[in-house]
């Protein structure tokens, strides 16, 4: 869609007509500014649950930032989180509609560009329903309160009188109303009130939380009209290509430059020179990797120029890695002493050695590629000083901060518009694709696209770090766990861990297993890591739920008797307090687990299976959201597997926000699960990733989708959190657990299909 | 080289190299942004578009071959978006992201014309290669049904 840059700002920002209820500036105090930081987009998403940044301390959101009122009653309702598709530009609004008291018909929603006005501008870690869920409801509550205000006065009656219905305040007594257009002028000049004396509804008269609302872009998406990143124009625009070396760290010694100058269509060609990395792990986003731009007409001109480069690289350090090497080195420091304790609980050595009976099991996953559809782009334009940016980042805030520092520009001088992303899953959590936009718009003075290929995509990602576990766990006579100890072996120097490659101490089964140690072991590792949809729990769920069905095994004891059992155990207190996920609540995890058992009638079911099916069960805290799944697998003598059904319990607290995206965003946990167990993986040989594009890290196709996946939510007295991640661990160790049940074989070892797997 | 062809019923000249796909024709040459970019290979199905009435991968398709076919793409696939596909899949809201539906859709689109009621195994085999990185393929599938049915409905009524 060619788009006039000026019917963009104005389509996009928030001055215009007919705002009334839009007077920012009017209550500077209010807003909460700088006091709510985005959270740490590497910290954040790792921690899990409970130690988010909290909302307690800023002042509320002022409803002048996000709701405007047009005289004739229209409602404009800002969107203020990115939306990669997990639904926020849809369910935020519906929060603050639902407190407004308006028939959600009648809302108009906006993408709100960066602004400290809004709060927390950020999506990911499953953060948008937890950060949201009170601010935006009371940005709505606030906004009717002064409505309510504004029509009290008109009539000279006490506000306690004034009811509203959608879109109007009443007096019933004098049988008098006003539409919210009509009070939105006088409403906008009235003070704030009092945070104390905003009223919220009563949640049994909600009329749009908890009742299922369209994405509100559905109908441009179905016909073509949706702007995502990629799609963004702008007059004078060029196209652009980066290129860099596929080994990180890569240095450019000489290139082709004139010669690729001279092609058709070719305006710039110029090297940016990285920022210095140094040590044995990258920071989480390191900054501008060095590369060599190429501007041209049309992005197909950039890309068929960079076809022509002969560049020589010095390839630096990290040329000799590879994932074999891993995997040797990983085995060595099994057989060492672990380089250090990261939890230890009574005595399990001890433990172990009078044990009844000891299960010993290595377990190993391996790096993985987000691979948004969507290849990561990003629009920018340097002029009179200013850089202004259209991108799809999952962490606009912190993508600003880097341009700022890369490019020395302040960032007062930056402005950030959000755009629709195709896909984030924690890729567009860094900001690599921003700064190198930037920089390239700096040096060349026109709006220009950067596009990356898929593979640059799948070259220069921030992979889900791979790992390796060693296990050993010990039952008594009567098939109790009586101890657990993993060795777990991951990437990192000395006390740090790189980027999500960490494991937290207190992770299930830590404080239900007497005795209970965890131990560490690091290796060096020159790639970029990140945060994967529930990073830690995508990997770390497999390993746990999956060892825990051997040890059941192991007992003679049912699945689920030997979960229950385990919950059922007094949580001994964990050193340290057993944040994050280590405070999972036996109790919400017990009440999915017998919902799963329920619904999916498990015990029936597993008697009358035939051969070649079975049924598996897992369950995992992440991201405050409490989960089960059951799911049933056949699997042939070439080792074809289908899965037949998913049955998914699921507590994410009081209310399910918009129960179509909810059912929908489950669906799609469920079957990226089912992608990391079958078929992906990164792998490095000679210090660059092997796989170069879909073909060689595959994803679940319609027909290899499991027919049916229900859904089942429990409702429980808890606030609600975010969906977009804790669904998905339990899955793989569900299906894993199922081939076993199925075969009697058990896959320690991701992916599925290094192993002979394949979809039936 | 200047080549010529039809882009949704209407007239279009596109000025480029004749290597360039005509994915790219569509979207840089003539800004229809409807028609997405995934892998340039012709594994993902996001730049499904109508070829002479025939599903095609259009970053498959260089202009030289496409000139002087017959295109269609998202933007045109029915005059007012109301194709009953892009009603039902409005009505079941498949759309996470959102990134890959524009080829979905076409593909779907070409299964229907085909195969007006068509079972769940057709419309597996026919969006096979149509990936979904979000995982709406179960609401992908009822909105087909949805759609076959209502223009079944429509036929008849
Ligand atoms: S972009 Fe053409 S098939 Fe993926
Ligand atoms: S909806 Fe996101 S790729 Fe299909």
């Amino acid at each position: 869609m060619a788009m006039d840059r000026r019917a963009f700002l104005r389509a996009t920002t928030l001055v215009g007509g007919g705002m009334l209820l839009g007077l920012y500036g009017s209550a500077p105090s209010l807003t909460d500014a700088s006091a709510a930081p985005e959270p740490d987009p590497a910290a954040a998403p790792q921690q899990g649950g409970g130690q988010r940044p909290q909302q307690q301390g800023p002042p509320p959101l002022s409803p002048h930032a996000f709701i405007r009122i047009a005289p004739d009653g229209t409602v404009t309702i800002m969107a203020r989180s990115p939306e990669v598709g997990q639904g926020v530009k849809t369910m935020l609004p519906m929060l603050i509609a639902e407190e407004l008291d308006i028939d959600w018909k009648a809302v108009r929603i906006e993408q709100a560009d960066l602004d400290s006005k809004y709060g927390v501008q950020f999506a990911g870690g499953s953060f948008a329903t937890p950060s949201s869920w009170e601010p935006l409801r009371r940005v709505g509550a606030t906004a009717r309160h002064l409505l309510i205000a504004a029509a009290a006065q008109t009539w000279g009656v006490p506000e306690a009188e004034c009811t509203t219905e959608p879109g109007r305040v009443l007096h019933r007594a004098s049988n008098r109303s006003l539409g919210y257009g009509e009070l939105a002028a006088k409403a906008a000049e009235l003070p704030l009130p009092d945070p104390a004396q905003v009223r919220f509804k009563d949640p049994k008269d909600y009329t749009i939380i908890g009742h299922a609302k369209p994405g509100v872009d559905v109908r441009d998406i179905v016909t073509g009209k949706a702007v995502y990143g990629i799609d963004m124009e702008l007059p004078g625009m060029l196209h652009a290509v980066y290129h860099k070396c596929p080994v990180f760290g890569g240095k450019i010694v000489s290139a082709n430059l004139d010669e690729i100058k001279a092609l058709p269509g070719v305006r710039h060609v110029f090297t940016l020179e990285g920022a210095e990395v140094t040590g044995n792990v990258l920071p989480g986003d390191p900054g501008l990797e060095a590369g060599i731009a190429i501007v041209a007409d049309t992005w197909w001109a950039a890309h068929s120029a960079r076809q022509k480069l002969k560049v020589t690289w010095d390839e630096g350090r990290w040329a000799q890695q590879s994932s074999e090497e891993f995997a040797r080195r990983a085995r060595e420091l099994s057989g060492q002493a672990p380089a250090r304790t990261l939890i230890s609980m009574g005595d399990p050595d001890a433990a172990l050695k009078s044990a009844a009976k000891v299960v010993e099991a290595s377990y190993s996953y391996p790096f993985i590629a987000h691979a948004p559809l969507e290849p990561q782009n990003c629009t920018a334009h340097f002029h009179d000083g200013r850089m202004e940016i259209w991108t799809t980042s999952q962490t606009p805030g912190s993508g600003r901060g880097m341009v700022a520092r890369a490019l020395n520009i302040p960032e007062e001088n930056i402005t950030l518009h959000l755009l629709r992303a195709g896909g984030g899953f924690g890729r567009r959590l860094t900001n690599d694709y921003m700064v190198e936009a930037a920089a390239i718009a700096k040096t060349v003075g026109v709006p220009v696209k950067l596009l990356w290929t898929r593979e640059d995509d799948m070259a220069h990602d921030y992979y889900r770090p791979g790992g390796f576990q060693y296990l050993s766990a010990g039952l008594d006579a009567s098939g109790n766990l009586v101890a657990w100890r993993n060795h777990f072996i991951s990437y990192g120097e000395g006390e740090r861990f790189a980027s999500s490659a960490a494991m937290q101490p207190g992770e299930f089964p830590a404080r239900y297993v007497p005795n209970f140690a965890l131990h560490a072991s690091v290796m060096p590792l020159g790639l970029r890591t990140g945060a994967l949809r529930a990073p830690g729990s995508n990997a770390y769920a497999f390993v746990i739920q999956s060892f825990l069905d051997e040890l059941a095994h192991a007992a003679g004891k049912d699945p689920v008797a030997f979960r229950r059992e385990l919950l059922a155990a007094t949580p001994v207190a964990a050193p340290g307090g057993g944040g994050g996920r280590g405070g999972l609540n036996p109790a919400r995890m017990r009440a999915v687990l017998d919902l799963v058992v329920e619904k999916s009638g498990w015990d029936a079911r597993r008697k009358a299976l035939p051969k070649g099916t079975g049924l598996g069960v897992a369950f995992h805290y992440s991201h405050q959201g409490y989960f089960a799944q059951v799911a049933e697998v056949s699997v042939n003598a070439e080792k074809a597997v289908r899965v037949h059904k998913v049955w998914v319990a699921g507590d994410v607290g009081s209310h399910i926000i918009n129960p179509v995206a909810a059912e929908s965003m489950v669906h799609g946990s469920v079957i990226d699960g089912l992608s990391e167990l079958m078929a992906q993986e990164i792998t490095l040989e000679k210090g660059r990733v092997v796989q170069t594009n879909y073909h060689e890290h595959r994803m679940v196709s319609l027909a290899q989708a499991p027919p049916v996946i229900e859904v089942h939510f429990l409702k429980s007295d808890n606030p609600p959190t975010g969906l977009g991640e804790p669904a998905l661990p339990p899955i793989l160790p569900a299906v894993g657990n199922a081939l076993f049940a199925a075969t009697g074989q058990r896959v320690r070892d991701l992916p599925l299909a290094k192993h002979g797997y394949t979809w039936a | 080289m200047a080549y010529k062809l039809t882009v949704n019923g209407r007239p279009a000249t596109v000025e480029a190299p004749a290597d360039m796909p005509l994915l790219w024709a569509l979207r840089d040459v003539l800004h229809l942004h409807g028609t997405k970019y995934g892998c340039g290979i012709g594994m993902c199905g996001a730049c499904t578009v109508h070829l002479n009435g025939e599903p095609a991968r259009s970053c498959q398709v260089t202009i030289a071959d496409a000139a002087n076919a017959s295109v269609v793409t998202i933007e045109g696939l029915s005059p007012d978006g109301t194709h009953p596909l892009q009603m039902a899949w409005q009505e079941v809201d498949v759309p996470q992201c959102g990134y890959c539906q524009a080829g979905q859709i076409m593909s779907a689109a070409a299964l229907l014309k085909k195969t007006p009621r068509p079972t769940d195994a057709q419309i597996d085999e026919a969006l096979d290669g149509n990936l979904c990185r979000c995982g709406t393929y179960l609401s992908i599938r009822r909105a087909i049904h949805k759609a076959a049915e209502a223009a079944a409905a429509g036929q008849k009524g």
